[in-house]
Formats: C-alpha cells, structure tokens, sequence
C-alpha cells in the first residue's frame, strides 16, 4: 500500500476494500488447499463437500473484484502506483479463483475414490506435494499483504522443488499401477490430484509475477526455472514373463 | 527544495527515463532557464530537449511554472513587465534569445494556441488568412485561397465552415473557434506549435477532435501542449514532463511516466495524493 494517502479520501477506501477482498479470497484458498488433501488422505466427506461448498464464496469474490476494479477504472482513471494495484488485484483473484477450482476438483475425487481399498501409503506423497504447495501459497498471500518483493521472488524460484516433486510423483505412482492394476483407478486420481497441486504452486509464482510489476511498474519476463518433466517421463514395464 | 542532493535526483531521473529516444532529433534546446518576476523566481534551472515532430506535454500543479515555460519558447514573457528570463532556449540551435533575433519572426516559427479560443472578431477567412499575408507567405489571392483551405482541412474544420468563410469566426461554437485558432496557427506553417490548455474550456465531444486533430499534427510539427487533465497528458502525448515549484521533476515517455515515474512527487501527483 502507498504509504500516503489521497486527497479523495474514498479512493482509498475503494483501494483497501479490494485488498481486503483479496486476503479473504486468500484466506479461503489457503483452507480450501489444505482441507481437500485431508479430506482426501481421511476420504472424509463431509470435509470434501465443504471445501466444494466454499468455492462459491470465492467465484463471488472474484467477481466483486472484477467489478469493483472496473468501476475504479472507470471512475478515477488510476494512474501509476494505483493502476498497477487495480490491475494487480484482478489478476490475483483470477489466480485465487484458479486454486479454489483447483482444490474442489480434489475434493470432488474424495467421492470418486470411495470404495477403493488401495494403501494409504499412496497418498503419503500427495500429502507432502501439498505441504509444499500450501507453503508457497502461504508465503506469496504474505508478500502481497506486505508488498514484499523478496520474498515473492524467493516464492517465484522456489516452484522448482514442487516441480520435481511432482515429476518424481508421477513415476511413483505410475509403478503402482504396474505393481497391480487394481491400483490404477486410485492412482489415477492420486495423480490427477497431485497436478492440481502442483498448479496451485504455478499461481503462486504467476501471483508472484503479479507482485513483482505491482512493485517495480516492471513485468518480470525471466524464464522460471522448470523441473516438471512428468510430460516426458516414461516408466519401463519391467514384467519380463509376459 | 533546491539544494544540490535534489538536483542530483532530479538528473538521474532525467537520464534514467530518457534512454528510450536518444536518437531522437531535439527541436528545441533549453539549458538552464530561470525566470524571475520581479523578485520572485518562477522557474529554477530548467533543461529539456523538446524532440521533434512529437508532442510534450507540460503537467504539474497550478504555479508549478509550466506555462511560465511554456511562453519563453515563443518570448511571450517579454510582454510581462518584470519578467526575466535567463539562461538559453535554441530552437533549431539558434538562440531564441539572441538580441538580434526578430520576435515577429520567431513567434511565426512558434504559434501558439491558448486556453480560450481567441479568434479575431472578422470573418473566418480573415482569421486564417491574416498570418500568411503579413509574412508575405501568398503570392496573391488565389495562393491564399489555397492556403486558408489546406489549413482549414488540416484543422479539421474546413467541411464545417467551407460555405460560409465570411461569417464571424465568433460565431462558431467553442470547439469550432479553437480548431479556427489552430488553423490559424498552422496558417504560417510554423514548425513548433504550443497549447496552453487548449481543451479546458471545451465539452468532450470538441476534446476528442482537438486531440484527434494534435495526433494528426504531430507528422508536420512539434507540439508543446500544458494540460491540467493528466488522462488528456497520456492521451495525446509521446513525452511527458512534469513541473513542481518551478523545477522540471521529471521527463520521460509517457506511457512510462504514467505507469511507473521514477520520482516519488510525479508519483504523488499524478495519482492525486497532493494537496
């Protein structure tokens, strides 16, 4: 936030309502995340079906946000530091948005998966992918509170790890699936929960993009460090009696 | 205000923005210009190359000395008892202020345009047609016929009064009489053309064919235009310079300008946090 403030004094207040709207979209991603991953190493239901529940809460956000920053376009014709807040706050929300999608499709898999019996070890590496996802979520919501661009640089190089993670993931569960074909349905949806998560940590570094030009007035252009390689991983079927 | 730290400042801003056009052919070259009215200093060591063929714009806060500026380029400040102007202004290298130079002259080099339409209570041929004929710039009727013509369409305003060139310029609505005072400008086809708010006293219909019109302009000449509405600044502009208490703060392309100054009082400013 600009420290002084302006000489309409309602701009202002239209400026800290839309980053209030922001933290509570923030804060409800943060729960969402973290509730569908519990939901699903529990397969709690009822948990599931709240995180589904509150993604209505976030769609009307970000349409509070939308048109509230298009009403500030329209009304102040915002120049440089609140410009770049405006329009910094709609491509948050729009990345906000995203993570709730995100992890109500991970809930909506609580109810797919019910009835499969496969191991909980299966779902010990989407649980820790999650911990590092939330982690960088928790961490770039905090840079942008405090317009704090280190440590949304820090969040912007450290996706890498979620990356690698992922891809070691991938295979993973690629090898049970070979181990027992009673396993693919599960891991399937193991898997397409764990890219979900993984995305999570994608907004985050696209939010730290965000911050970055909200500080600077600079888009940040560098190419991000990638070690998602699940697109290319292969794993051999190592069965050699059939 | 003035101490050096702050100059020191204010020239890393200058350079830093102004990277993006060095190429770029200065029209008018001012070093070091002070103005004082009587005792009081209005301007304090300004220097600015205005590039050619482009449009600066001149913001800032009233009393920020913009228009103060603005009327040394065409010496209008000589019409001001006790006003002083030192330092150099050039306008194609030649000093403006050289004791040799013809003001009549300069002031057909540089038209200006002001805040209030002004045209001449005569006709609206007259109007047009009164620069070109002093300067000797027609060869008789037909030539200045041709004239009043071409600088009629160039402002825009030709379709609007091509059938009745003998009425009163006064008697044309707000927004027509300030295109006929551009077209009178451009009558003597000057090479540098400043407005000093021209738009303030226009509704937004007859805003947007004066912008539309300075957007066309900028082929043929080199525009200076102070504006007090910084959404018209971003507009119409390529470079935009912004004054506070008679220094030049900051100057820079405006899309840069407006998205992200260097300077914390541009800033200020430009997102209304002044008082």
């Amino acid at each position: 936030m600009a420290t002084n403030e302006h000489i309409v004094t309602s701009f202002d207040d239209e400026l800290n309502g839309l980053a209030q709207k922001i933290a509570e979209m923030g804060g409800i991603a943060e729960q969402q995340v973290g509730e569908s991953v519990a939901a699903l190493s529990r397969r709690d239901e009822a948990l599931a079906q709240r995180v589904i529940s509150s993604d209505k809460r976030m769609d009307q956000l970000q349409r509070e946000i939308e048109d509230d920053a298009t009403h500030m376009i329209a009304r102040r014709q915002p120049m440089a530091q609140d410009l770049r807040e405006i329009v910094a706050a709609i491509h948050i929300a729009n990345d906000l948005e995203r993570v709730g999608d995100l992890a109500k499709n991970t809930a909506k898999r609580v109810f797919a998966i019910e009835g499969n019996f496969a191991a909980q070890r299966l779902v010990g590496g989407v649980e820790h992918i999650s911990e590092m996802s939330l982690a960088q979520l928790k961490h770039i919501l905090d840079a942008y509170t405090s317009r704090d661009l280190d440590s949304a640089l820090a969040v912007w190089k450290r996706d890498d790890e979620i990356d690698a993670m992922y891809t070691s993931l991938f295979r993973e569960l690629l090898t049970y699936m070979m181990e027992d074909p009673r396993n693919i349905t599960f891991c399937t949806h193991l898997l397409f929960c764990a890219k979900n998560i993984e995305r999570i940590g994608d907004h985050a570094t696209n939010i730290a993009e965000t911050i970055h030009y909200l500080v600077t007035g600079i888009p940040l252009t560098d190419e991000r460090p990638k070690k998602d390689e699940s697109s290319v991983t292969t794993v051999e079927y190592s069965d050699a009696d059939d | 205000m003035n101490d050096a730290s702050m100059s020191a400042e204010m020239t890393a801003n200058l350079s830093k923005s102004l990277d993006f056009d060095q190429a770029a052919k200065p029209k008018v070259v001012a070093k070091d210009v002070n103005v004082f009215y009587g005792e009081k200093q209005a301007l304090f060591d300004v220097s600015i190359d205005i590039v050619e063929k482009s449009v600066t714009a001149f913001i800032g806060p009233s009393g920020c000395g913009k228009s103060t500026f603005l009327r040394c380029i065409n010496r209008m400040n000589d019409t001001i008892e006790g006003c002083v102007v030192k330092g150099g202004i050039s306008l194609d290298g030649d000093d403006i202020y050289a004791p040799s130079l013809d003001v009549v002259e300069l002031r057909a080099r540089v038209g200006m345009v002001f805040q209030k339409p002004n045209p001449f209570p005569k006709s609206i041929y007259e109007n047009v047609s009164y620069g070109p004929r002093i300067h000797g710039l027609a060869r008789g009727k037909t030539e200045l016929d041709e004239i009043v013509e071409s600088s009629l369409k160039r402002a825009g305003l030709w379709e609007e009064v091509k059938d009745r060139l003998n009425e009163p310029g006064t008697g044309l609505s707000g927004g027509q009489q300030q295109r006929l005072c551009i077209a009178r400008a451009i009558a003597v086809s000057p090479e540098v053309i400043l407005m000093d708010e021209p738009c303030s006293a226009l509704d937004p219909i007859a805003t947007a064919r004066i912008e539309e019109l300075i957007d066309e302009l900028r082929a043929n000449f080199t525009i200076i235009i102070v504006t007090h509405s910084m959404q018209q600044a971003a507009r119409v502009s390529q470079r935009t310079a912004f004054f506070h208490l008679g220094i030049l703060v900051e100057l820079g392309a405006t899309e840069q300008i407006f998205t992200n100054p260097s300077d914390k009082r541009t800033q200020d400013y430009i997102t209304g946090r002044f008082g």
